[in-house]
């Protein structure tokens, strides 16, 4: 397969992870915001969205304080925010119009009407009602996901797909538990106003049903992050989709990708056969921002092994 | 000038040629409503499955169909074979033309044709001087529009050797008439034309570089805003061949590459839909995004074959063409077999005066036009337009050559009033590798305007599917 077009599926596939798991963050910090607490805290939490994305210096050109206003203003329907939902559903349309006849013709059906429907959304409405938007965009995104799933066959082109998803989760799914952990400041305790906080936590990774299954018990903050990181079976924990990068790779494996493999494997069986007891004496923060950067590394190695070969100089 | 067009269905007093009978009897019988619903059918198919060209011009991106009539162009088995042994040693006199020019350039020595025609021409490139290709050939795919002016006489009106388009659309306007109307099929004995992507890619496979067993086919596009995007895309489906655009390309050594998630993949042959200008930034123009750096020195060391050749356009240019029918005495020691259209040249004095006394009656074009822009139809301008174009025309002449407008046949086509005639020209497509081939007919192009000889679909033009009939 053309490298260009697996880049542009895999492209396609992480922009659609990212609008999704963006939707899902926003979602949380503004579930959070409606419980009673000071606005200080409430600051706090939008700010540390802009903070997390890097996005510092874009942000306050633009706006003089970061509050769910002015936050959900420029990630969601902002055109010159490159990172803004807006911006990834239009990449992500852009990157699967150009491999078209690659992709079925249900899949390509679904993003061109997501994008044709954004189109349609008045954002005067989207800011006064946020969840609206949020729900629309995961449901896009789970409209995706199903057509890929039921209709195409499940060849490279496929497992491109599948490795931009999984590799964008991990990254997501560790950013907004760094986020939402350390904005709550475990230890303060606030009595039910911390039920509600990490209870939004699990909702926004629609988890809050998981997490009673498999614990049977009140929420914890250590038990949130062992789920979210450790548990094998649930899809959006780093261990579930570690494992799902390094089937990945090994499906789309080339002459040059050994090393890839080898560091995913590696930082797999760290989520696989990790204990959150380890993690935590070790400090969350400290693991996430290590996850983090390695699957940034991953990123720069699947760029040069796949979707840019050339011969070695 | 007259009204006495030839009409590919009727003769003169009215009655059906002989090999249109069939044709006319089925079309008397079949009850308009269903041939309404079937042209709807055909309209609605062609919208769906995207066979749609862009136009320039207009807002980007724009999309359109080329109309499709479901009337088709009928050429009796022994018209075919005298056209078909005509257009083969056409392309062959050209072959050995362009292989002449780029080595010993005999034809100029001896005065056939001047040599600053050809030197000096824009389109000539000294980069290829002395560069052997394979097989000699350089026009891989020749598209040459002929029209017709009476029975059995076929006139060139231009030989297409640089990316010629329009061959799928004869592929599709035939499967289009075969599930539209089977029973037409059942009925008459039309010679095939669906294994054109099969010769294509035998043709290409044949002049790989030497010492390549199993080459790499790979059609090279300009990318989706190409006005001819919609055949590349599906001529390198049909071929079942790898769509490629420059910047999936490198060069290594002389040596081009793909890039794919398996690493660079050698490709050997490549049928360019790129122009000259743009292939190779480093050896023409260095805007060009379209290319690939270091093409040329591949293609120069014998590493990868081009489909055409580079600098093919020279023997397609328009003040080139008057000169064909001399390229056949001269390499094939034959007399042509077709004809070419009285041609002035408007760069030679007396050329130049006839064509300005005569402009009303004369269709004048650039030299290096194409698509129908930039061209005067003398009998179909007002008066302002033909004083606006004669100012042109003074001040370069060297642009311009004029014709006489032939007296192109018709074919009884559907428009809004019913079935009216309109007027066509045939572009067959002739494949050169190791032989000479094509398949029986081409793209049929019809004006749908009343009167209008343009027949470019950036003009508005259809088309019709081109039976030949086999005896």
């Amino acid at each position: 397969m053309l490298s260009r077009t697996a880049d542009h599926l895999y492209w396609m596939a992480r922009y659609i992870e990212r609008a999704e798991c963006l939707a899902r963050l926003l979602d949380v910090t503004w579930q959070m915001s409606l419980v009673p607490q000071s606005t200080e805290v409430a600051d706090q939490n939008w700010r540390a969205i802009i903070s997390l994305n890097s996005l510092e210096e874009p942000f306050f050109e633009r706006f003089d304080e970061a509050n769910a206003n002015s936050v959900l203003r420029f990630m969601l329907t902002d055109m010159s925010n490159p990172a803004s939902v807006y911006n990834c559903l239009r990449m992500c349309r852009e990157n699967a119009r150009a491999v078209r006849d690659t992709i079925t013709a249900d899949m390509w059906e679904t993003f061109n009407t997501s994008w044709l429907e954004l189109q349609t959304h008045r954002f005067d409405s989207v800011l006064s009602d946020p969840a609206e938007f949020f729900e629309w965009v995961k449901l896009r995104s789970s409209l995706v996901r199903g057509a890929t799933l039921g209709t195409m066959l499940q060849d490279e082109a496929y497992n491109f797909i599948r490795l931009g998803t999984v590799l964008e989760r991990a990254d997501n799914t560790a950013r907004i538990l760094d986020v939402k952990y350390h904005g709550m400041q475990p230890g303060q305790r606030e009595g039910t106003t911390d039920f509600y906080q990490w209870g939004a936590l699990l909702r926004s990774v629609s988890a809050f049903e998981v997490y009673r299954k498999t614990y049977r018990s009140v929420i914890s903050p250590s038990k949130i992050a062992e789920l979210l990181i450790l548990h094998p079976s649930m899809p959006r924990s780093l261990n579930f989709c570690m494992r799902a990068v390094v089937k990945s790779l090994e499906l789309v494996a080339n002459e040059q990708s050994g090393e890839t493999q080898r560091r995913a494997g590696k930082l797999y069986s760290e989520v696989r056969y990790g204990r959150i007891d380890d993690i935590l004496s070790r400090g969350l923060h400290v693991f996430l921002t290590d996850f983090m950067s390695r699957i940034e590394d991953l990123g720069d190695r699947i760029h040069c092994d796949f979707l840019e070969t050339s011969i070695a100089a | 000038m007259g009204a006495s067009f030839y009409n590919e269905m009727h003769a003169a007093d009215g009655s059906v040629r002989p090999h249109y009978d069939c044709f006319a009897n089925w079309l008397k019988s079949t009850p308009s409503e269903r041939i309404d619903r079937r042209r709807a059918e055909a309209d609605m198919a062609f919208h769906r499955v995207g066979i749609t060209f862009a136009v320039y011009g207009e807002d980007e991106g724009t999309e359109r169909l080329i109309p499709f009539d479901i009337v088709p162009r009928i050429i009796p088995s022994a018209e075919w074979k005298a056209l078909a042994a005509g257009l083969k040693q056409r392309v062959k006199a050209l072959n050995a033309f362009l292989h002449d020019i780029y080595h010993d350039q005999a034809i100029l020595a001896e005065g056939r044709i001047p040599a600053d025609q050809v030197l000096k021409n824009g389109q000539f490139r000294p980069e290829m001087l002395g560069v052997d290709v394979p097989g000699g050939i350089y026009a891989h795919i020749a598209g040459v529009d002929v029209v017709r002016a009476g029975e059995g006489e076929f006139y060139v009106l231009e030989d297409n050797l640089r990316v010629p388009s329009g061959v799928s659309y004869m592929i599709e306007d035939r499967k289009m008439m075969m599930r539209l109307f089977p029973e037409l099929f059942a009925r008459h004995k039309i010679a095939p034309v669906l294994h054109y992507p099969d010769l294509l890619f035998d043709s290409l496979n044949s002049v790989a570089p030497l010492g390549v067993e199993n080459p790499t086919v790979a059609v090279l596009t300009p990318g989706a805003l190409n006005s001819a995007y919609f055949e590349h895309t599906y001529l390198a489906q049909q071929m079942g061949v790898q769509l490629v655009e420059g910047r999936d390309l490198f060069v290594h050594d002389d040596t081009v590459w793909m890039r794919t998630t398996q690493g660079p993949k050698r490709v050997d042959v490549i049928y360019r839909r790129v122009d000259d200008d743009f292939l190779d930034p480093r050896a023409f123009r260095k805007d060009s995004m379209l290319g690939v750096p270091g093409l040329l020195d591949a293609y120069k060391a014998g590493r990868v074959t081009l489909a055409n050749a580079i600098g093919t356009g020279v023997a397609d240019d328009k003040s080139i063409y008057p000169f064909v029918p001399d390229m056949i005495r001269f390499y094939l020691g034959e007399e042509p077999l077709l004809s070419n259209v009285p041609t002035y040249v408007c760069r030679e004095p007396d050329d130049l005066a006839y064509t300005l006394a005569h402009l009303p009656e004369l269709v004048v074009k650039e030299v290096h036009g194409a698509g129908g822009y930039g061209m005067l139809v003398g009998p179909a301008s007002t008066k302002a337009e033909i004083e606006a174009f004669r100012k042109q025309l003074q001040a370069h002449p060297e642009r311009y050559i004029a014709q006489p407008t032939l007296s192109l046949s018709n074919c009884p086509t559907f428009v809004e009033s019913g079935i009216a005639p309109r007027h066509i020209d045939l572009r067959p497509f002739v494949l050169s590798g190791e032989e000479v081939r094509m398949v029986p007919g081409g793209l049929t192009r019809v004006a749908l305007r009343e009167g209008s000889l343009v027949v470019n679909s950036s003009q508005g033009g259809g088309t019709k599917d081109t039976w030949v009939l086999e005896d």
